[in-house]
């Protein structure tokens, strides 16, 4: 929200169509620069996860008294830019953040898409981009083309095949039978997770009985949990985005959909889920998860609240602050704004987080909640690669 | 050719030059801003080519270009670059003829509605077709085109919509073009198949937008349906040719210029409020400049003039 | 059976808000775009009283309906007024109006996010199933579905059997002639806009007891009124009916039969077929 004078003369000196112009000054303070959605269709999630935890670091940071560099502390400026979730917007603001505001350091953006299409820009201004809202199942390929880019929450292969390691387990102790529903939202996230599933489910012996995706923005769901529920399955998975998450339950509730395990993908873990459906979500299962009884994940959630007025969600939230937190102990580690060094060792170093101890191998974290679900009024973490005291998986009993 | 004629061709090609030298200040914002007016003068000078004629509004703009850019998309890990450009231009062509032919012969009103809503329902017909039949194919767009390669396609690009325009301009399509937009009935007295004419300058217009689309669509990487669909562009298109001016090729040239610096100035520094500040800005045009920054600069020459004499 | 009467209730939903816009064009002539926005807004509304103060979304209507009410009215009278006077001819305040009210509805988009952000908003009112013959059906979509013919009634019994009413219908038909038997236009273009942006906000509250919203999911909405109003007849109330009532059907065959991601496709496959074999309307006398 910090505007500089500096970049408003910046923008009336472009309008008057001047070519002249710097705001570089080596200042007091270090420059970090975030583009997100604050508007458009993924800013229902970004203002969930991402921005508050934004604002929640700088916050922290700056009252701790800033970062601590070589030439002492330095309190952290934030300047952030709406994408208005519109990948041309994003690439200009993340352009004007590099060559006009001349930022330290950028925040890695909010979604698959935006980080892959700025991730040219972070490349060639040698920032590092810590990527956490990003899912892909072509990262070895992505690092190689940008040396400075980090996944933290794994690929689409992972999550589809912890869904099915837990579907499985369920059926080898006898508790459901084989049959699974399985619909997607036709965006490139659910597109991408029902091709990788539809094999996966396969090769575990499952039968998908019913197959269906519905576009983006679809208000009426009512039909597919109809025909879903048709099908006769015995568990219900959708690969969905937040407002198709809330409809899929809604429905699933008044059909009262009979089935040992359901699962939705994003905003699942959303504190408005738990709060709009009460106790009849008891048992969903959701993309994500967390361990909300470590010392350090209470504090995190305290403070989350305090700062933000808003609560935390159940995955995305505390990986988004990992990733700023990583970025603070790689600065205060390198002890300069060196984007160059600052990259080098987060390669070569092993972070303490409020998720614990992450590093990164290759480019990318191995350690990730990938499966959560909400048992008496908290969604906890049931399944992940590395995490430890994930709790054992509930069944799925009605809704009422 | 005219001396006149020739004299605008110069300044035309001096100008162009000028334009292509800018990746070579090395400077990324300024070519990312750059692309995005080569983008929308593009974009804009196509759809006034056919809407300035005929006061059509097409608002399917969004629709051709998503078009461009997903057949980019999926085609891109089997099929040369250059071939999925011409694919995307035939694709867009076609489209526009479609629609052209359902909507063009009855009055503008059906044809607005029918266009807002385009962009919506290809993205569902795109998405449906790519899920059942595609998969994960057509998710990543992955080459080695910068930016600057980017900016200096999509000049080219308009330097062949400028020609194009001159060229309609003089053609007998032109002229019939005039008489439709002054009455459409004296038009079709004269022996003028308005409906053809007008289907013709569509598929001109939605040919180019997909164009567009494609061209643009190694910027991205990763295409996402509902991002390459956004409904947003096609009223960007409309309000900065109209901004513009329709009248002339260049009118819209004269609108995009000011109205992307103006949304440059609006999101760096009102980054929680660009959409309130645009439409704002949007409605203060429609108030205020009603026949373009063009129209209004005639109006005062001729009123110079007239004082002159 | 279930698809009729799925798609019966989704339809009669559609009515209210297909109505909302066809008074505005049909009577005040003016296309309005931000038609969604508004009718998201009464969505906000409902959803504001319900989480804040547990009133229930049915008895939000009584104070959503007049705040829109005289919202239109203002924005008619202060907004538009000056395209109307602008105006030479029809086609000319179309363009106007259109462009106008589109730039009104980005305003509205950013004027709901800096009041209640951009999230999703979503509450369980009356979720619970209902059987009817079988099958089961979520109580909020049949409330919501009575409140709108009940509306519907009303405002029929309105434009039928009292001298306003008459007089709006007069204005639909012809502006000039409705002006020589002494009916002040613009006082009735006002009134009927006024209306039709009323009964908009009403179904946006309904409608946001079934549906999760945000605040830029407007544009939708806009459309599928627009393919309404246009599929019954600019102006004619029987029309706009039967039409909501096709489309709602239409939408749930094709979600159930065939994908639930066509239903735009279909509501558009409908909208070229009347385009092509009765461009004034199911009901509209073909104009020479």
């Amino acid at each position: 929200m910090k505007r500089r004078t500096a970049l408003k003369l910046a923008a009336a000196s472009l309008v008057a169509g001047s070519l002249a112009i710097g705001t570089a000054q080596a200042g007091d303070t270090v420059k970090i620069g975030a583009v997100a959605p604050k508007t458009g269709p993924l800013a229902g999630g970004s203002t969930v996860t991402h921005w508050p935890n934004i604002h929640l670091w700088v916050h922290e940071v700056n009252a701790r008294g800033g970062l601590k560099l070589k030439d002492g502390r330095k309190k952290i400026e934030l300047i952030e830019y709406d994408d208005q979730t519109n990948p041309g917007v994003h690439i200009k603001a993340a352009q004007r953040l590099a060559t006009q505001d001349k930022v330290d350091f950028i925040v890695a953006p909010y979604g698959t898409g935006f980080n892959l299409a700025s991730a040219p820009i972070y490349a060639k201004h040698g920032y590092p981009q810590i990527a956490v809202s990003a899912i892909s199942d072509k990262i070895p390929e992505l690092t190689k083309r940008y040396p400075g880019i980090f996944f933290t929450l794994g690929s689409t292969t992972s999550f589809a095949s912890a869904v099915s390691d837990i579907l499985s387990k369920m059926r080898a102790d006898g508790k459901m039978g084989g049959r699974i529903a399985m619909v997607n939202v036709a965006d490139a996230f659910g597109i991408e997770l029902a091709e990788t599933a539809r094999p996966i489910f396969k090769k575990a012996g499952f039968e998908i009985v019913y197959d269906k995706s519905y576009p983006l923005g679809t208000q009426d769901l009512s039909p597919i949990m109809k025909g879903a529920k048709a099908s006769k399955p015995d568990a219900f998975v959708a690969w969905s985005y937040p407002p198709d998450t809330f409809g899929l339950t809604k429905q699933a509730i008044t059909q009262n959909l009979d089935v040992k395990a359901f699962y939705t993908a994003v905003a699942t873990c959303f504190p408005a889920y738990g709060k709009v459906f009460g106790k009849s979500i008891e048992g969903n299962l959701g993309a994500g998860g967390v361990d909300p009884t470590t010392p350090a994940m209470k504090a995190y959630r305290k403070a989350h609240m305090e700062v933000t007025g808003k609560p935390a969600d159940g995955w995305a939230s505390a990986n988004t602050y990992v990733s700023l937190q990583v970025l603070e102990q790689a600065i205060e580690g390198v002890g300069s704004v060196d984007r160059k060094a600052v990259t080098q060792y987060i390669k070569d170093n092993t972070f303490k987080t409020i998720m614990g101890d992450i590093n990164f191998v290759d480019q990318v974290s191995h350690r990730f909640w990938t499966v959560g679900q909400w048992q008496g009024g908290e969604f906890y973490g049931v399944a992940s690669k590395g995490m430890p005291n994930a709790k054992p998986v509930i069944l799925k009993k009605g809704w009422k | 050719m005219t001396s006149r004629e020739i004299r605008t061709l110069v300044i035309a090609v001096i100008l162009f030059g000028l334009a292509a030298l800018l990746p070579f200040s090395g400077n990324g914002y300024f070519i990312s801003i750059g692309v995005t007016i080569a983008m929308y003068v593009v974009l804009s000078t196509s759809w006034a080519l056919f809407s300035g004629p005929t006061h059509y509004i097409s608002l399917a703009t969004a629709a051709f270009y998503g078009l461009g850019t997903m057949i980019v998309a999926t085609g891109i890990e089997t099929v040369p670059y250059v071939v999925l450009l011409l694919i995307s231009a035939v694709a867009g062509a076609l489209m526009a003829a479609l629609v052209g032919l359902a909507t063009l012969r009855l009055s503008g009103v059906y044809f607005v509605i029918f266009t807002l809503g385009l962009a919506e329902m290809i993205r569902q017909l795109v998405s449906w077709l790519q899920n059942n039949l595609g998969g994960s194919r057509g998710l990543y767009v992955l080459t080695d085109l910068t930016e600057d390669h980017i900016y200096w396609e999509l000049l080219a690009l308009a330097a062949f919509v400028f020609l194009i325009g001159w060229w309609i301009g003089r053609s007998r399509l032109g002229f019939a073009m005039r008489i439709i937009g002054n009455d459409e009935t004296v038009a079709a007295h004269c022996g003028i198949n308005t409906a053809r004419s007008k289907i013709m300058l569509f598929m001109v217009s939605g040919m180019v937008a997909a164009l567009v689309g494609a061209l643009l669509a190694p910027r991205w990487t990763y295409i996402e349906p509902n991002i390459a669909f956004s409904p947003l562009l096609s009223f960007e298109v409309v309000i900065m040719a109209l901004l513009g001016g329709t009248k002339r090729l260049w009118g819209p040239l004269v609108g995009v210029v000011p109205f992307t610096i103006l949304l440059e100035v609006i999101e760096a520094n009102y980054p929680s409020q660009t959409i309130l500040v645009l439409g704002i800005a949007f409605l203060l045009i429609v108030y205020l400049v009603p026949h373009g920054v063009v129209g209004r600069l005639e109006q005062s020459f001729a009123k110079f003039r007239r004082g002159g004499n | 059976m279930d698809i009729l009467i799925t798609g019966i209730l989704l339809g009669g939903t559609y009515t209210l808000i297909a109505m909302g816009l066809n008074l505005q064009y049909g009577v005040a002539r003016i296309m309005n775009l931000a038609n969604g926005e508004m009718l998201v807004a009464g969505a906000f509304a409902a959803f504001w009283t319900y989480t804040a103060g547990q009133v229930s979304p049915i008895l939000s209507i009584l104070f959503v309906a007049p705040l829109a009410f005289l919202a239109n009215w203002i924005i008619y009278r202060v907004i538009l007024m000056p395209l109307i006077k602008r105006a030479k001819n029809q086609g000319q305040l179309e363009v106007d109006s259109i462009l106008a009210t589109f730039g009104m509805g980005f305003a509205f988009v950013g004027i709901m996010i800096a009041t209640f952000g951009a999230d999703y908003f979503s509450y369980d009112y009356l979720g619970d199933g209902v059987q009817i013959i079988g099958n089961t059906f979520a109580l909020n979509r049949i409330v919501a579905f009575f409140a709108a013919v009940i509306i519907c009634a009303i405002l029929y019994a309105w434009l039928y059997w009292s001298r306003p009413g008459t007089a709006v219908r007069a204005v639909a038909v012809n502006p000039q002639a409705a002006g020589l038997v002494g009916i002040n236009v613009r006082r009735v273009s006002a009134l009927a806009f006024a209306l039709g942006g009323s009964l908009t906000a009403v179904g946006g509250s309904l409608i946001s007891t079934f549906l999760t919203l945000d605040a830029s999911v407007g544009v939708l909405f806009t459309m599928k009124a627009l393919i309404i109003v246009i599929m019954g007849g600019v102006g004619d109330v029987r029309g706009v009916i039967v039409a909501a009532l096709i489309l709602g059907l239409a939408e749930t065959a094709v979600a159930t039969l065939i994908d639930p991601g066509l239903t735009l496709a279909a509501a558009y496959f409908i909208f070229i077929l009347v385009l092509l074999f009765r461009p004034q309307g199911l009901f509209g006398k073909p104009t020479s």
